[in-house]
């Protein structure tokens, strides 16, 4: 099945806008899997272009207190890769929104890797991001997520070396995800220095949209790594809004004025 | 060192287990310690240091001891136990920890980190660390801390700084899990000692590289005492770095088995236990795909052993390479049978177990009388003195022997 080109015409059209596409990272099921879809379209009233609907994991070792805690909420509440892929298929259902299903391997290796693939398609995912999937053991999945028409998008890391940050473009689809520094998820005062070198780096590799993510918390970040990189995730920052006000009646607005600002729009 | 035939594939894979299953920040890292290793094991010198410290510091060649009253008690085989529980620091963990420091000060790395469970790799992190002056933090969950007060003491006393890790189910599986988040945050000064035949490659084989020297020498051992092979070695299995250590000099000997005991706990019901051949499947985890204990959705489950040490969800990858070819069998054995065989093998034989050890004790206690003729090698792991405040809560009775 071909891509669904949803990923690839956003980055365009941001672009011919003049601007950088807004990645906003959002744990499914936190804080109840009932409510994901309607925070999911919050963000996108709030300015958000792009969705990446994470799948929560008992071990996130790739993520800090925050996307860990959201993680704990969100399988407390009960979410499951099957309820993941109920609020895909909800917010496919009332928006266009590109949106990239963002997990750790295990849980859809137990679903089932294959129909996984297919089931993800049908409710409207339209690329994978496997935080514990490097390059080397990608081989398979990558052909199985092809056949079903899901971009893959990698990361790159400051770490990478020269040859890594070959094989991540020539792995990826979509766009590359450019962590911005060494270590695990969350929130900073300021964006890591040296991640503009490592986006010209990987320009120079490959023609892909690249999207920076990793302590990106606020407008000035935004403005400023918007100046050099195609897209910019936003993840923590959002789900201390979750974590915030998960128990209030108006969650939704927190979430879309919060995304206003970091948009520029507020 | 030497090649062993079950050497994994240039990317660390054992069969289809194994592998590199961590964020894209750590691959080149564990490319440079990969490259590190093979270095190092070309090198006369490093092998030269290495020897010298396992020998006059950590105590090596480990006795091969005969266990004469215990088998004639059980009145079958012939139980030998390898005696690892004699190595300084008290327990196997310190023929690793010896390799990697060096490693770690050839790459130039001044930071040490690593996890514990029992506290005994933490115990040999923190005592090389001091033999080598190198920064050390440890990372043991709340629970384990609570478990093995005396471990905590011991690192703390060795100039280590303890970390306690309160998230997930506080034990194990959630120290290395931070473990990870510091190491990726603190790449450039920092080394990660790992201390099981855990995580991603070149972990799990340089891991058994380092612990090689338990079956190599035992093996010898075995040939100059009995003039044969044994037939049948048991060692537990935790993350399996003890029982990697001893089986693989043995793998080539095919009519040798290789049994491994996993922790049974309080019962097969998920959550009750740590073992992952009989109730897990295989699964990624922290770095690896091997056997792992999960629930329906692949979330890990939690684990139970009353030994910190074998109360992990997943188990090395290599065994699980070794189970599906059928080299080596999985067994389990309780809490209770592992209590039981420790108060066994103290009353016949003078020797404590550390409570990880017993589990492979307690396998033998159970093949042994129908084993005439034969010979059994158990691997000691450890020894229990860690493990005391624990005996003594299950063995109320000793603290007041002339209560009716
Ligand atoms: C004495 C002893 N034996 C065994 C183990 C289990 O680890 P492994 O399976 O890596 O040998 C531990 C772990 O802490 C230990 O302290």
């Amino acid at each position: 099945m071909p891509s669904s080109e949803r990923i690839a015409r956003c980055f365009a059209a941001c672009k011919e806008a003049g601007r950088p596409a807004l990645i906003a990272y959002l744990t499914a099921g936190d804080p109840e899997p009932g409510r994901t879809a309607e925070i999911a379209l919050a963000l996108e009233r709030g300015g958000a272009d792009i969705l990446e609907l994470g799948v929560p994991f008992s071990d996130p070792i790739a993520d800090g207190p925050v996307i860990q805690r959201a993680s704990d909420r969100a399988l407390k509440a009960g979410a499951s890769v099957e309820r993941v892929l109920d609020a895909a298929r909800e917010i496919r259902a009332r928006s266009e929104m590109p949106m990239i299903l963002f997990s750790y391997l295990n849980p859809l290796l137990r679903y089932g890797f294959e129909k996984l693939c297919a089931d993800a398609r049908e409710a409207g995912i339209d690329g994978c991001l496997f935080t514990d999937l490097s390059v080397e053991e990608a081989a398979d999945t990558v052909e199985t997520m092809r056949q079903a028409g899901l971009d893959t998008v990698f990361l790159a890391a400051p770490t990478s070396t020269e040859r890594r940050l070959k094989l991540v473009a020539d792995y990826s689809t979509g766009f590359v995800y450019v962590v911005s520094r060494t270590g695990v998820t969350g929130e900073q005062a300021q964006v890591a220095g040296g991640v503009d070198g490592l986006v010209s780096s990987l320009r120079k590799l490959t023609s892909l949209p690249l999207a920076v993510g990793f302590g990106i918390s606020k407008r000035e970040h935004v403005e400023a790594v918007g100046s050099y990189a195609d897209g910019v995730v936003i993840g923590s920052a959002v789900m201390r809004v979750v974590e915030q006000h998960g128990a209030a009646a108006d969650l939704e607005q927190h979430v879309e004025q919060f995304f206003k600002e970091l948009a520029g729009r507020a | 060192m030497t090649e062993t035939p079950q050497t994994p594939d240039a990317r660390g894979h054992f069969g289809p287990y194994g592998g590199r299953y961590v964020p894209e920040t750590l691959m080149a890292p564990l490319e440079e310690i990969e490259h590190a290793f093979y270095e190092a094991r070309q090198d006369a010198e490093f092998q030269a240091e290495l020897k010298d410290l396992l020998k006059n510091f950590a105590g090596r060649p480990t006795p091969l001891y005969e266990a004469k009253r215990l088998s004639a008690e059980l009145g079958g085989a012939r139980i030998f136990i390898k005696r690892e529980d004699l190595l300084h620091t008290g327990a196997h963990k310190i023929n690793n920890c010896l390799g990697q420091i060096l490693l770690a000060r050839r790459m130039g790395k001044k930071r040490i980190i690593a996890e514990t469970g029992a506290g005994q790799h933490g115990v040999a992190t923190a005592t090389v660390c001091a033999l080598f002056g190198l920064e050390c933090v440890v990372y043991m969950g709340e629970e384990d801390m609570r478990r093995q007060r005396l471990n905590v003491f011991r690192m703390r006393l060795l100039g280590a700084r303890v970390e306690s890790v309160t998230t997930g189910s506080r034990t194990l599986k959630d120290a290395v899990s931070e473990a990870m988040r510091d190491w990726v945050t603190n790449i450039s000064t920092t080394h990660y000692l790992l201390g099981s035949a855990l995580g991603a490659h070149p972990y799990p084989m340089m891991v058994r590289e380092f612990h090689r020297c338990t079956g190599d020498e035992a093996r010898q051992q075995m040939l100059e005492r009995t003039g044969a092979l044994p037939n049948t070695v048991i060692a537990c299995v935790g993350g399996g770095s003890n029982a990697i250590g001893i089986f693989t000099a043995f793998v080539p000997d095919e009519r040798v088995k290789l049994v491994g005991v996993e922790a049974g706990g309080r019962g097969l019901a998920l959550g009750e236990h740590a073992a992952r051949f009989a109730g897990g499947a295989p699964g990624v985890l922290q770095g690896a795909f091997s056997y792992l204990l999960q629930d329906g959705d692949g979330q890990v489950s939690l684990t139970h052993s009353v030994s910190a040490g074998l109360d992990y969800a997943l188990v090395g990858p290599e065994h699980a390479w070794l189970h599906d070819q059928g080299r080596a069998e999985y067994v389990n054995a309780t809490d209770a049978e592992a209590l039981a065989a420790a108060r066994t093998l103290a009353r016949t034989e003078g020797i404590i177990p550390a409570l990880e050890s017993s589990h492979a004790v307690a396998e033998a206690l159970k093949r042994a009388p129908q084993a005439k003729g034969e010979v059994l090698l158990v691997n000691l792991s450890g020894r229990g003195d860690k493990d005391t405040d624990i005996y003594r809560e299950n063995f109320p009775e000793l603290d007041n022997p002339d209560a009716k």
